[in-house]
């Protein structure tokens, strides 16, 4: 069976200027995504995974690079092609505290989308498709005259996913959407996204932090480490084998809430090379327990160390046995 | 025996304002003994910080009053203390490390400058060997002790955590009270920091309550667990008990909504609805609203806590027939 690729990536690069030189925030990435499936991107904070997927859906100009949509080249859009787009690309936010307009409720705030692309003829209409959203969202009807400081930090994500999904869109970009909250609420929100990502075919890409919660909804992951890609893989593949030392130290430092769980604690060490000018070296080899001469001299590739599963490392080979 | 450092006894404290009265610690009781670390794990609002800050006699009044209860430390009461007796004890005895480092520090002074400040406060040495320990200490968080004349601002988030870390360790304290170290740290930094709590832990023989949502952390860290709710300690007991018999419908809940790290959950099972205000608690049991097991006599009353085995509380009728109570009723 082909798949059915909604949004394919290719070397996409962002570069924000700064008085002391070039940020490279995102640099070189290269990913597809099927349609219904997830993209989980992990990493750590300041790696560049916001400014990658506000990339990817013309938040940032890019720098350079090439992004398609649905077989289409999006890489340069006019104003006039962006708000076409805009109705099929959305995005949720980490914070949704202040990602919401406090003087607005919760019923304006999930009719504002509709209002601003004219999707509703008539008020009524509009009331109707509110009330929709919300319940499709979990909010409870008596809530629509709320304002956003009234609610908890789940109710006010409920409200993002509502204006997320009110223009129908293919492909949400889904930076953090949990982060800020607590473990069952947490629970609540991811639940809902699945379940609507299942009966509206929806495509994701996850932004997040959390390695539980990135095995849990992905289909694909993608590691960064300073702007670039270090692993890419089928998410039961790089659980089961994590090929490149960043993705190993990552995953080895998160605590599990089992007795007995911790492994020997491989503390990664070291200088974190800076962002702005990064030189012709592996962004890693700083802190990494293999980093050769060659590391130190030459920027490592993506490649497919095994069918499927993509590492940018000199040594890939020789540090996993293969 | 072991010898008890801290025994806190029925402690409430309660917000009251004009408008409204927050219960936000119900009657806690917990032990901890020398060397011994307490993990306190609960989500927002259940009454941690307020808990940590109820210890260091650091409730804001207005609008914090302690209602009732003894803090038991090293045999005397904290409760008791002048304010004067408890300036002696924060920072000498017990030192906390506070939920929001990052404004914890001066800006305007070196993290050398900042760090002797504290052991003068608290030791008769000069300046110049008061600077001389606080590199050492610096050395000890795993920073060049060189870099003492450098500003917060030129640190990285983990490093001035740890900058904090030792501040609180400064005066060798007996007990430590972390409140969320390393909630806003990266995993592999909080790595560091865990990793350095622990060393200390061995090191000095410091007792620790840490504070914390992560199940994760204290499955790292901790011996003992108490899980807490709506101000009141739902379940309590040593990290075997609370991990490998959890028994409370909430503390079950808290497991069931972390996605499994080891193998992929096809769905997770979040705990339905939302905490309750803590100024309109319900009657009986807090978390009847929520619990998939409550019974009518929930709703109402007051709820046991009862020894399901030797150490380990439960507060929860549904274990009523069972292990003998030590309150209610
Ligand atoms: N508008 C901007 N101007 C300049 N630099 C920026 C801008 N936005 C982000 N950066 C820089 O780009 C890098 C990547 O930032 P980004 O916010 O994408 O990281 P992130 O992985 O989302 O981090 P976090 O987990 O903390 O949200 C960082 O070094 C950041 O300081
Ligand atoms: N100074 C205050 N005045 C009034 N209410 C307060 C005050 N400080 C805390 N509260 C309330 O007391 C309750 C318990 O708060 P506390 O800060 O102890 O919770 P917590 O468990 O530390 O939560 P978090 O995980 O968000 O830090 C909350 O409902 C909070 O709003
Ligand atoms: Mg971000
Ligand atoms: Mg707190």
């Amino acid at each position: 069976m082909e798949n059915d690729v909604i949004l394919q990536v290719r070397n996409l690069k962002k570069y924000f200027k700064t008085p002391r030189g070039n940020l490279h925030a995102v640099d070189d990435i290269n990913f597809s995504i099927n349609r219904g499936e997830t993209l989980g991107v992990v990493g750590e904070s300041g790696c560049g995974k916001s400014t990658l997927g506000r990339t990817v859906i013309h938040l940032h100009e890019r720098t350079s690079g090439e992004i398609y949509f649905n077989g289409k080249d999006i890489s340069d859009v006019t104003k006039q092609q962006l708000k076409v787009l805009r109705e099929d690309m959305q995005m949720i936010f980490q914070d949704p505290f202040s990602s919401l307009n406090p003087r607005m409720s919760v019923s304006q705030l999930i009719a504002e989308p509709l209002l601003i692309y004219k999707k509703c003829g008539s008020k009524g209409e509009l009331a109707t498709r509110v009330a929709q959203l919300m319940d499709t969202v979990g909010l409870a009807s008596r809530l629509a005259s709320f304002y956003p400081h009234e609610l908890d930090g789940g109710r006010r994500q409920r409200i993002g996913v509502a204006r997320a999904l009110a223009l129908n869109p293919q492909f949400i970009v889904c930076d953090e959407p949990v982060s800020a909250l607590d473990v069952s609420i947490q629970a609540q929100i991811i639940n809902l996204m699945q379940d609507l990502q299942e009966e509206m075919g929806l495509t994701y890409m996850f932004i997040t932090h959390d390695m539980s919660v990135v095995r849990h909804v992905s289909n694909n992951i993608l590691v960064m480490y300073l702007g670039s890609m270090v692993e890419f893989a089928d998410s039961e593949e790089m659980f089961h084998q994590r090929l490149h030392p960043y993705t190993k130290a990552l995953l080895a430092a998160v605590p599990i809430p089992v007795i007995g769980a911790k492994k020997e604690r491989k503390l990664i060490k070291g200088e974190i090379t800076s962002p702005i000018n990064p030189g012709n070296e592996c962004r890693f080899a700083k802190r990494c327990p293999y980093a050769k001469e060659r590391c130190h001299q030459e920027i490592p590739q993506l490649v497919e160390a095994v069918p499927g599963h993509f590492v940018a490392c000199h040594y890939v080979q020789e540090i996993n046995q293969l | 025996m072991e010898e008890n450092i801290l025994e806190i006894k029925d402690l409430t404290i309660h917000y009251v304002t004009d408008e409204e009265t927050v219960e936000a610690v119900n009657g806690i009781t917990l032990t901890l003994q020398k060397g011994e670390s307490l993990g306190l794990v609960g989500e927002t609002g259940a009454g941690k910080t307020t808990t940590a800050l109820g210890i260091m006699r650091l409730i804001p009044d207005p609008p914090g009053r302690y209602i009732s209860g003894e803090i038991i430390y090293k045999g005397e009461d904290l409760l008791k203390k002048s304010e004067n007796e408890m300036r002696k004890i924060r920072g000498h005895e017990i030192s906390m490390i506070f939920q929001d480092p990052m404004t914890a520090l001066n800006p305007v002074l070196t993290v050398g400058e900042q760090i002797a400040e504290v052991i003068q406060l608290h030791h008769k040495i000069s300046a110049a060997d008061a600077l001389i320990r606080a590199t050492e200490m610096m050395e000890l968080v795993g920073i060049e002790g060189s870099r003492h004349t450098e500003y917060p601002h030129q640190f990285s988030g983990g490093m001035k955590q740890r900058i904090v870390i030792a501040i609180a360790l400064a005066c060798d304290p007996s007990l430590l009270i972390a409140d969320e170290p390393t909630t806003a740290l990266d995993v592999t930094i909080q790595e560091q920091v865990l990793d350095l709590i622990e060393n200390l832990k061995k090191k000095f023989g410091t007792s620790m309550i840490l504070i914390t949502h992560d199940l994760g952390v204290v499955a790292e860290v901790c011996d003992k667990v108490a899980i807490i709710y709506g101000g009141e300690i739902v379940e309590y007991g040593t990290l075997e008990h609370i991990y490998n018999n959890t028994k409370h419908p909430y503390t079950i809940g808290l497991f069931g909504s972390i996605p499994n790290f080891n193998e992929k959950t096809r769905r997770l099972k979040p705990i339905y609805g939302l905490m309750p205000n803590p100024a309109d608690l319900p009657d009986g049991c807090t978390f009847a609203e929520r619990c998939p097991d409550a019974m009518e006599c929930c709703r109402s009353g007051k709820i046991p806590n009862i020894e399901i085995e030797p150490g380990h509380f439960v507060r929860c009728r549904k274990y009523q027939s069972q292990g003998g109570e030590t309150d209610g009723e």
